[in-house]
Parts: C-alpha cells; structure tokens; sequence
C-alpha cells in the first residue's frame, strides 16, 4: 500500500483529500450546528453548473465552477434574507436551476461525458496540479478565517447576543456562505457532487456526538474528516473504486462508532 | 445636569409592519435607578429592551445611553438577560464558556486563567457555584437563569436590562436574585431595567416603576405609578384580590 505514496496522482490526490477534509469538517461544524446540511447539499448540486460551464467555456472547470457556486451561495443568502420563503426554498430554487443549467451544458457536447463522471463520484485519478493549486487557494481563505471562529460560534449559539455585541453577523452569514460554497466545489474531484453533502456533514456529526464543548467538536471533526479522507482515498486505490464513495462509507462507519461510544446514549 | 442619564427615549415608536408595538415612548431614567417595567403581554416590554440593545431599531425617534447614540455606546456598558432563552439545547456548550463568552464577545475557545476565574466569581455571586462544568443542555430552567445572569455581571455592565430574570426560579432564588441585584448596583452605581409580571417585586424593590402598554402609562416611584388607575389602562382591569396583598393605599385594610 505504502507504493501508492510514490505516485504522483496519488499524492496529489492525497493532500487534496487532507485540505479538502479539515476544511469541509472545519466548516462543517458550523453548518450542521446551523441546520444548513441541505445547503450543502444544494451546493453541492449548484457546482455541476459551474463545472458544466467551465468544461464549456474550455477553462479548467474549478476555476469556473468556484466563482459560480460562490455566486449561487450569496443568492441564496440574500433570498433567505430579504424575504420570508425559508433557507431550504431558497436553496432549492437555486440548486435546480444550476443543474437544469449544468444539464443543458453537458449534453450539447457528449466529449463530457466522461469528465462528468469523475465529478459525480470524484476520483483519485482526477486531481490534476491545476486542481490542486485551487485546493489549496481555498484553504488559504479558509485559514485565513479561523479567527473569526468565536465570532461565527457566538452567533450560532445566540444571534441576538451577538448582535447586542456589536458582531457583524449578517456579513458574516454571507462570509460563511461563500466560504462554505468554495470549500464544497473544491472537494468534489475527492468526494464528488453526489457526495459532497455528507463530507460537509458526517464528520462534525460524529464529533458532535463525542465533545461537550463547540471547540472541541470542531477539533474533533476536522481529525475525523482528514483520517476519513485519507483512508477512503487508499481504499479507493485498492478496491480501483470511486473515491467519494470510500471517503462516505469510512466518515459513515466512524459515525456509527460514535453513535456507540455517545456518552450520553 | 446633576445625575447622568443612563437612558433617554424621545418619540420612540416601533412598528412591525402595520403593527404598532411602541408609541411615541418618552422616558428618561437617571443613572443608578432600579427600574421595574410592567405590563401585559405583547405590550412592548421585550420590544422596548431591545431598542436598548441595537436590536431593534425605531421606526422613529431617538434613543440615548448615557448621552451618546447607541453606536457609540461600548457593548461592554450593557449586561443583558433575554426573555426566553431561545437556547438552542443541541449547541454543546458548558456553563462556564456561556458565561466567559459575556466577558469575551466572542464564543470562547480555550479558557484563559483569569477568564476562568472571573468567571466562577461570577456564578458564585449568583448560587451557581456548582454549575461551572454542566453542560448548558442539562441545566434546569432556574438554574439556566443564573448562568445567564452570571453572563451578564461578569462584564461589569454599567446597565443591566433583565427580561423576566426571575422567570423559573425558586422563592429563595428570586429573594437571592433582588438581594444580589440591590447589593450590584449599591456598589457600582448601575442602572437596572427589570421586566417583570411581579407587581410585588416590582413594588419592594424597585425605585421605579414603568408601566408599560404600548404607551407609557405611567413612570414614578411605585406608589405613584402602581396605583389602581395606572393598572386598569394597562391591564383593562384589576384585580383585587390581587392588588389588595401589596397596594401601597390599601396595606393597612
Ligand atoms: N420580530 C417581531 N416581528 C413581528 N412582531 C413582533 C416581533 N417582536 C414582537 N412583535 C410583536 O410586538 C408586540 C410586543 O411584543 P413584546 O415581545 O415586546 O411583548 P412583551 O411585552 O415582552 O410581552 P410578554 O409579556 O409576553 O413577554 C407583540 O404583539 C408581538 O407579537
Ligand atoms: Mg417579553
């Protein structure tokens, strides 16, 4: 197995997966705490227009599909904000017009096909270096956003305390968003479009199901999506299976483990 | 100008769409005044605490802390206890970083040294010296009011907006709590804005009392302002027998 690290793809794919992974569970954590997991997911499905469009375009799709779903992502805040349809209307509305978008695009060409594909199910052949730079673009940003931690947790526990306190917490709604959008496009050549939603989710959940305090959920769920990534990638390597699908059962089993190991069932 | 103004209200009016909920409030409280604001439910009292905070932001009017427009008013000035603690039970949280965070304006990661301590001094002063530890999720309704409580202190505040402190707790708690609130502001010399539905409370421990029902009904020391007239335009009626255990003019019958 330990061959497998001498590969170039595998390398690349390997430290995509442990950026991809701590920073989707880093985000994670304060989207499930939010009850957003189907902005994810919507997300998710919103990166097939980009992608779409980019393979259009004849750009690298990523650089195409960041930008796009980044777009899609502040709309859907805005909608949430200005009128009273709910979140989850909001993202719906949003995430099928960006596949029907995605659709159209893909069947003009069929040469697609393929490449399509490896978004889908996401693919340890798939991270080129172009990919990899734009990987690692986002987790600059998301770096860069780790101070903002106590401020985003304050305002997911109480958003009315915050807002006594002077927080920004509507810029911040918005920063979230756009972050967690290019956090989701980012990693869907390791876990896919189908996926991606689950790789947001799984591991802040597990980890919520073991930690008693916010900070210790979020320490915990950033290991559990790096080790969930890292063996679903070589498992995916073994078994010559799409990665996104390893990366989901390994973070699905480690939840269950946690659900055994709760303390509090 | 002899006392400070902790709060001044000019022509305050708030409306949620067609609904008015606050109108043409005028209200100054001078610095170091307990207040008791009653009135019945949805007359504004949550709403008027919260155009103190920033919360809410009048339709009209002007609001004033301490002579200067809300924006300039340090966050840390204010120590406030909501209503209902739209606590979401599933955030996992101790009750030490729920208070810290009333000091720290952040939600806290790590606890310093002297945060911790500032911290259990403060639960301390509220009985919840036991409570340091527990998870937010597991405390009971009167034992999520101290911590809360114990937040507010913790910062020092120069003003401390209570909504329904005392909702929860038991006899000795609430006696405890006003004992604890009295002794605060004789030290420092804070405001306190207290909502209550305890018009006896309201009546032994405040030095003012706002009766509050959309309108200013009436605003003075309790005597004058609990007084049957004042109550029947905020309540539509009184009730005797309930007004007879503490009604300043009929204590004696
Ligand atoms: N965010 C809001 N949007 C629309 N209406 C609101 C909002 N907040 C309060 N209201 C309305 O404003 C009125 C006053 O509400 P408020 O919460 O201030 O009452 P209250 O005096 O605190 O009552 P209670 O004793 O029940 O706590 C109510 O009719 C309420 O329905
Ligand atoms: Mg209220």
């Amino acid at each position: 197995m330990l061959e497998a690290l001498a590969l170039p793809f595998m390398q690349r794919a390997l430290l995509a997966g442990v950026l991809v992974g701590a920073m989707a569970s880093y985000l994670g954590v304060f989207v499930v705490q939010r009850r957003m997991s189907f902005l994810g997911s919507g997300l998710g499905h919103a990166a097939l227009g980009g992608v779409a469009l980019g393979l259009f375009l004849g750009y690298p799709p990523l650089y195409v599909a960041i930008p796009f779903t980044v777009a899609v992502a502040l709309l859907i805040a805005w909608v949430r904000e200005r009128t009273e349809l709910g979140g989850d209307t909001a993202v719906g509305i949003f995430f099928s017009l960006s596949v029907a978008i995605g659709i159209v695009l893909l069947s003009l060409k069929t040469e697609y096909a393929a490449d399509a594909f490896t978004y889908l199910f996401g693919s340890i052949l798939a991270v080129g270096p172009a990919d990899l730079w734009a990987v690692a673009g986002v987790a600059l940003l998301t770096l860069a956003s780790v101070p903002l931690w106590g401020r985003w947790a304050y305002a997911t526990f109480d958003r009315d305390l915050a807002r006594a306190d002077r927080l920004p917490v509507l810029a911040d709604d918005y920063l979230l968003a756009a972050l967690v959008a290019a956090v989701v496009v980012s990693a869907v050549k390791v876990v896919g479009i189908l996926l991606v939603a689950a790789f947001l989710v799984l591991p802040p959940a597990s980890a919520r199901l073991l930690a008693r305090t916010f900070a210790g959920t979020t320490v915990l769920a950033i290991g559990l999506g790096v080790a969930g990534a890292v063996a679903g990638l070589f498992l995916a390597y073994l078994f010559d299976v799409p990665s996104g699908a390893t990366v989901i059962l390994v973070e699905s089993g480690l939840f269950l483990a946690a659900l055994l190991f709760s303390p509090k069932t | 100008m002899a006392v400070e103004e902790a709060i001044r209200l000019e022509d305050v009016h708030v409306r949620f769409g067609p609904y008015p909920a606050l109108e043409a409030v005028n209200l100054t409280v001078p610095a170091g005044a307990f207040v008791a604001v009653i009135g019945p439910n949805g007359a504004g009292k949550s709403t008027l605490l919260k155009v103190l905070l920033g919360l809410i932001r009048p339709t009209r009017g002007r609001v004033r802390l301490f002579g200067r427009p809300l924006e300039r008013v340090p966050p840390s000035w204010i120590g406030y206890v909501p209503q209902f603690k739209t606590l979401d039970r599933s955030f996992p949280a101790l009750a030490i970083e729920l208070v810290v965070s009333g000091l720290r304006r952040r939600w806290p990661g790590r606890l310093l040294p002297g945060e911790r301590a500032a911290a259990r001094e403060a639960l301390a002063r509220v009985r919840g010296e036991g409570l340091s530890e527990k998870s937010l999720a597991r405390l009971s309704g009167g034992e999520l009011q101290r911590v809360y409580l114990a937040r507010a202190l913790i910062r020092r505040p120069r003003l401390l907006l209570l909504d329904e402190p005392a909702t929860g707790m038991d006899v000795l708690g609430e006696a405890d709590m006003y004992r604890l609130l009295e002794a605060y502001r004789d030290e420092t010399g804070a405001t306190i804005l207290m909502i209550t539905h305890d018009w006896e409370a309201a009546y032994h421990h405040a030095t003012r009392v706002l009766v509050l029902n959309r309108r200013v009904i009436g605003f003075g020391p309790p005597e004058r302002a609990l007084t049957d007239e004042c109550l029947r335009r905020a309540f539509g009626h009184v009730g005797h027998e309930h007004t007879l255990a503490f009604h300043p003019e009929r204590r004696d019958a």
